[in-house]
This record gives C-alpha cells, sequence and structure tokens, in this order.
C-alpha cells in the first residue's frame, strides 16, 4: 500500500545526514563536554558547532542559545522562569486563547500560584488584535507570549508589532516558534522578541531536543537545578547526540529554506483549492494568506473528523483532526472553538500537514482518496440530507 | 488505541442507511461529545426484522452502531429491550475508556426505536429506555487534560 505521511506539524521524518551525524556523534564523541580532557573537549566542539548552528537560523547570538528537551521545556522555561524572576515587579501574563498546550496548561498552572493571566481572543482567522494587548498590558504585566504560527491552523501571528508594542511597555515577549521554524523566515532581530522556543523534531531532526533563544542580559529563574551547564540557566549533561542533530536540521533548514518554503506553498495551495474543488461544503481553517506553507486546515461539514482520519488511515495516509475524539478530550480543538467554529465544524475537521518529503503525487493521491470517503461518510451521517 | 475488531467493524457497512417506512425509530445525541446516532427498525411478529443505522460520530460510534446491527437483527424485541451500550462495547471486546460513554450509544438509540415503536402500537415502553441516563464519566479527568 501507498503511505503518505501528512502529519508533519505533529513531527517531521528525520533527514539521513541528521542520522549518520547523530550516529557518528553517538560512536565517536561520547565524552562528556563538561570534562576537561579531550573526549569531552571533542563532545564540546560538537555542542558548541551546533550552537552556532541554531544561531544562524534565527539571526542570534550562539551564546543566546540555551538547549532543552524540546519546545514544550522551552515554554516552561519563559512561563515559569521569567514570571518567577519579575514577581516583585508584577503578577500578570498576558498570551492567547490560541496557544499549544505547553504555553496554556503552563498559564494555569501559573493561576494556581497566584498569578493573573489573560487569554487575548482571536478573530476567524486566528489572528491576535495588536491593540487588545496594547490595552491588556497593565503596570503588573512583567511577559507576554505569543505564537509565531500556530499548530492547528497555521495561522502566522504579527509577531514584530507584538513585540514592538511590548517592548514600549518595557514587558519581556516570548513566541513560540516551534512551528515556524525551518518553514518561515525567522530572525530574532527582525521580530524584536526576547525568546524563543523551537524544536528538533519539526525540522526534520531528533525528538527530545529543542532550544529557548534567550537575548542577552534577560534573566529568568532556572527550571532544574544541578550542575552549571547552559551558562547556569538549564542543569544537567547535555544530550550531545540530540545536539548535534537539531544543529545540523537547523543547518540544512538554513541553506535550503527558500527552496522548501516554495515547494510546500505548491502543494499546499494545490492541495486547498484540489479538495475545495473537489468535495461540497467544505470551509477553510486559519487565514487565507498569513497561513504556514505546510498547513490545510479544512472543515468538512456533516462527518467527524477522527472517522476521516480512521477511513485514510486505512488507505495508508497518515493526518491529524480537531475533533474530541484525537484531542484526547471531549472538547473539540480549542483552537477551532475560540475561532468562532461551531462545534460541528470543528468536529469535522481534518489537519493535512505537508513536509520536505511530500511530492504532487501525495497531494494527488490525497486528493483522490479523501473525497469518495467523505461522501461515504456523508451517506452515513443523519446530519446530511444531500444527494442519497 | 482501536482494537482490530473495533476496526472490523467500523469498515462494515452491510446496515448502514435508514429503512423507509421504518416501524420504529430513534435518536441519540452524545451530550459530551456531539456524536449522534439514528437507528430504525422494521418488526415482524415481535421480532426484529431488519434494522439500519446513521452515525455522526468518530470511530467508536460507528463500530458500535455495526456491532449493534448485528447483535440484534433477527432478535425477539423482548431480549433486544435488554440490550446494553455495555454489550455492544463487550461484543466489540472493548473499547477504550474515554470511548465508552461518549461513543458508545447504538444500543440507547435502539431503545429509543423499540420505544417509538412500542407507542406506535399502544404499548407502554418498558425496556431500558429512560432507565439509564448517560454517565459523564471521566468528564472531570478529561477537562484536566
Amino acid at each position: 500500500m501507498r503511505r503518505v505521511y501528512m502529519d508533519n506539524s505533529a513531527t517531521t521524518p528525520v533527514r539521513q545526514e541528521v542520522i549518520e551525524a547523530m550516529s557518528e556523534c553517538m560512536k565517536d564523541d561520547f565524552g562528556n563536554p563538561s570534562s576537561l580532557h579531550w573526549f569531552g573537549r571533542q563532545a564540546r566542539r560538537r555542542m558548541e558547532t551546533a550552537r552556532e548552528q541554531v544561531a544562524g537560523l534565527i539571526g542570534a547570538e550562539p551564546e543566546e542559545i540555551v538547549f532543552t528537551s524540546g519546545g514544550t521545556e522551552a515554554d516552561n522555561m519563559v512561563m515559569k522562569g521569567v514570571t518567577q524572576q519579575l514577581r516583585h515587579k508584577g503578577r500578570h501574563v498576558i498570551t492567547s486563547s490560541v496557544e499549544h498546550h505547553a504555553i496554556l496548561h503552563t498559564g494555569e498552572y501559573l493561576e494556581k500560584n497566584g498569578f493573573d493571566v489573560t487569554y487575548l481572543a482571536v478573530d476567524e482567522h486566528g489572528r491576535v488584535d495588536p491593540d487588545h494587548l496594547r490595552h491588556a498590558i497593565g503596570p503588573q504585566t512583567t511577559l507576554v507570549s505569543i505564537m509565531l504560527a500556530n499548530n492547528e491552523v497555521g495561522t502566522i501571528q504579527p509577531i514584530e508589532e507584538l513585540a514592538a508594542i511590548c517592548r514600549e511597555n518595557g514587558v519581556l515577549f516570548h513566541t513560540d516558534a516551534v512551528q515556524g521554524v525551518g518553514q518561515l523566515d525567522v530572525d530574532v532581530e527582525t521580530l524584536g522578541v526576547d525568546f524563543l522556543s523551537l524544536s528538533g523534531h519539526k525540522l526534520y531532526g531528533p525528538k527530545g531536543v529543542g532550544a529557548l533563544y534567550v537575548r542577552r542580559n534577560r534573566r529568568f529563574q532556572p527550571l532544574f537545578h544541578g550542575g552549571g551547564h547552559e551558562r547556569r540557566r538549564r542543569a544537567g549533561t547535555e544530550n550531545i547526540p540530540g545536539i548535534v542533530g537539531l544543529g545540523l536540521a537547523c543547518q540544512l533548514s538554513h541553506e535550503e529554506l527558500p527552496e522548501r518554503r516554495e515547494k510546500l506553498v505548491a502543494m499546499r495551495d494545490g492541495l486547498i483549492a484540489g479538495l475545495i474543488e473537489r468535495v461540497e461544503d467544505v470551509q477553510l481553517n486559519g487565514h487565507p494568506s498569513e497561513r504556514l506553507p505546510n498547513n490545510c486546515n479544512l472543515s468538512f461539514n456533516y462527518v467527524e473528523g477522527e472517522a476521516m482520519l480512521l477511513n485514510l488511515d486505512l488507505q495508508g495516509i497518515a493526518v491529524a483532526s480537531g475533533s474530541a475524539c484525537t484531542s484526547g478530550s471531549i472538547e473539540p480543538s480549542h483552537v477551532l472553538l475560540a475561532m468562532g467554529v461551531s462545534r460541528e465544524l470543528a468536529q469535522g475537521s481534518l489537519r493535512l500537514s505537508l513536509g520536505s518529503f511530500n511530492c504532487t503525487e501525495d497531494v494527488d493521491y490525497v486528493l483522490e482518496t479523501l473525497p469518495p470517503i467523505v461522501d461515504k461518510l456523508r451517506q452515513m451521517s443523519p446530519l446530511y440530507h444531500g444527494k442519497e | 488505541m482501536y482494537t482490530e475488531k473495533v476496526m472490523e467493524y467500523f469498515t462494515k457497512q452491510e446496515n448502514v442507511g435508514e429503512i423507509p417506512d421504518a416501524d420504529g425509530e430513534g435518536t441519540i445525541t452524545s451530550p459530551t461529545c456531539g456524536d449522534l446516532m439514528k437507528v430504525t427498525i422494521r418488526v415482524k411478529d415481535d421480532v426484529i426484522e431488519d434494522v439500519k443505522v446513521k452515525t455522526f460520530g468518530c470511530g467508536a460510534a460507528i463500530a458500535s452502531a455495526a456491532m449493534l446491527t448485528e447483535l440484534v437483527k433477527g432478535m425477539p424485541l423482548s431480549e433486544a429491550m435488554s440490550v446494553t451500550n455495555m454489550d455492544v462495547a463487550e461484543a466489540l471486546g472493548g473499547l477504550p475508556s474515554q470511548k465508552l460513554h461518549c461513543s458508545n450509544l447504538a444500543a440507547d438509540a435502539l431503545q429509543e426505536a423499540i420505544a417509538d415503536y412500542k407507542e406506535r402500537n399502544g404499548n407502554e415502553a418498558t425496556g431500558q429506555r429512560g432507565k439509564r441516563k448517560e454517565v459523564p464519566c471521566q468528564l472531570e479527568e478529561a477537562k484536566g487534560k
């Protein structure tokens, strides 16, 4: 059976070059980078090269990069560490209602621990209004965290504008850029952010490794206490093979970005237009233009997302859905609901996220396979009263 | 997440649809996740001669609908009246816990259809209708996720 992987926003396949670099690293450079001897120095060299590669992709200085276990840890580091560091100044944090759970649930944790958290609403495309942010900032506000691009619907936020408002008000700004890095031009100076989270396994690198960009002189309380690793910001012996893999993945992304983006946009637009043409009663979720190059999120009226997902899986196609059943809770996607999408349409949402391993034949296979599945499920649906 | 048996029933199409001029029909919506199921039955000599079901819902909902129709086709009404959602889940070899109460609606929809049949024929419904309220299981757990 043909297998088509279109769930690249969940995780990407790992590049062969990355696998090889990591294997070599595990074999040859097993030393502890904190050791003074040759083995330790070798490992440290590998790590510092990776730090330069990560920094290079986002226009940062190497010493502004802290390696983490992934995007979730980086998000937690900022949300907990910055608020803790500045708690004498104020106890108010602002984020948006469409963030990843790594931010939202950390916000809820802060609320239980004496902080006020404002969750900014979004418009029907999933965008935060900069004026809303301006009005939400108060004397108690110490941190604002707004994602660069949404993991479900791909909407890109006006980060430059939002970060500028924070700078004017003396408030620190973090962006969870896990979905954007590797697909969009991300430059920390242009964006004007103080902190930025990224993750290895969303850009053809390994799982279990990510990084937090920390602008020079921005301080936070560490999550982990122990040794003085990562300039005392993240204790624990560094995951050298993972870091080497992340570094190479970032370098490859840097080199290939324009070409990768062009290819993704072409496939994405073909997929969206093709599905809208072939299936009735479909709506595109997210922003029509300010959208991740790899994201296609559609709601199919009268059918439920998990049923579509399972049928596609039976035909070798891997996708995701915002339905309650697939989100592991009884509520459908919080992102779609925040955008004002009805529960029924949220239940019928499907996210197809492309990657650089996809090709036009994959898109064609989906265009050929999905419409009959939707049709079959509609014929089974008591909500559908179309042609029988 | 789903067993092979659930996936097998998920793909079964034999009893999908609606019986025209059915003798009884019942529709159930899950208040928790919005799944919707409509069961129609044809009854002859107090036996369920035919049963069809339409589902708006996830894999578990569709599989439980297909299993229910297999279980009760040809079954005397008196016996069918005691079929429960748990019987359906057991016949499927189990369902993931979070699906047991959200999507496992088929027997409830059948009881509605039987009650409808009885009302049309001047009998009081004496089956399971109204006896089992949907249990908002793991509501807190699911919300806490």
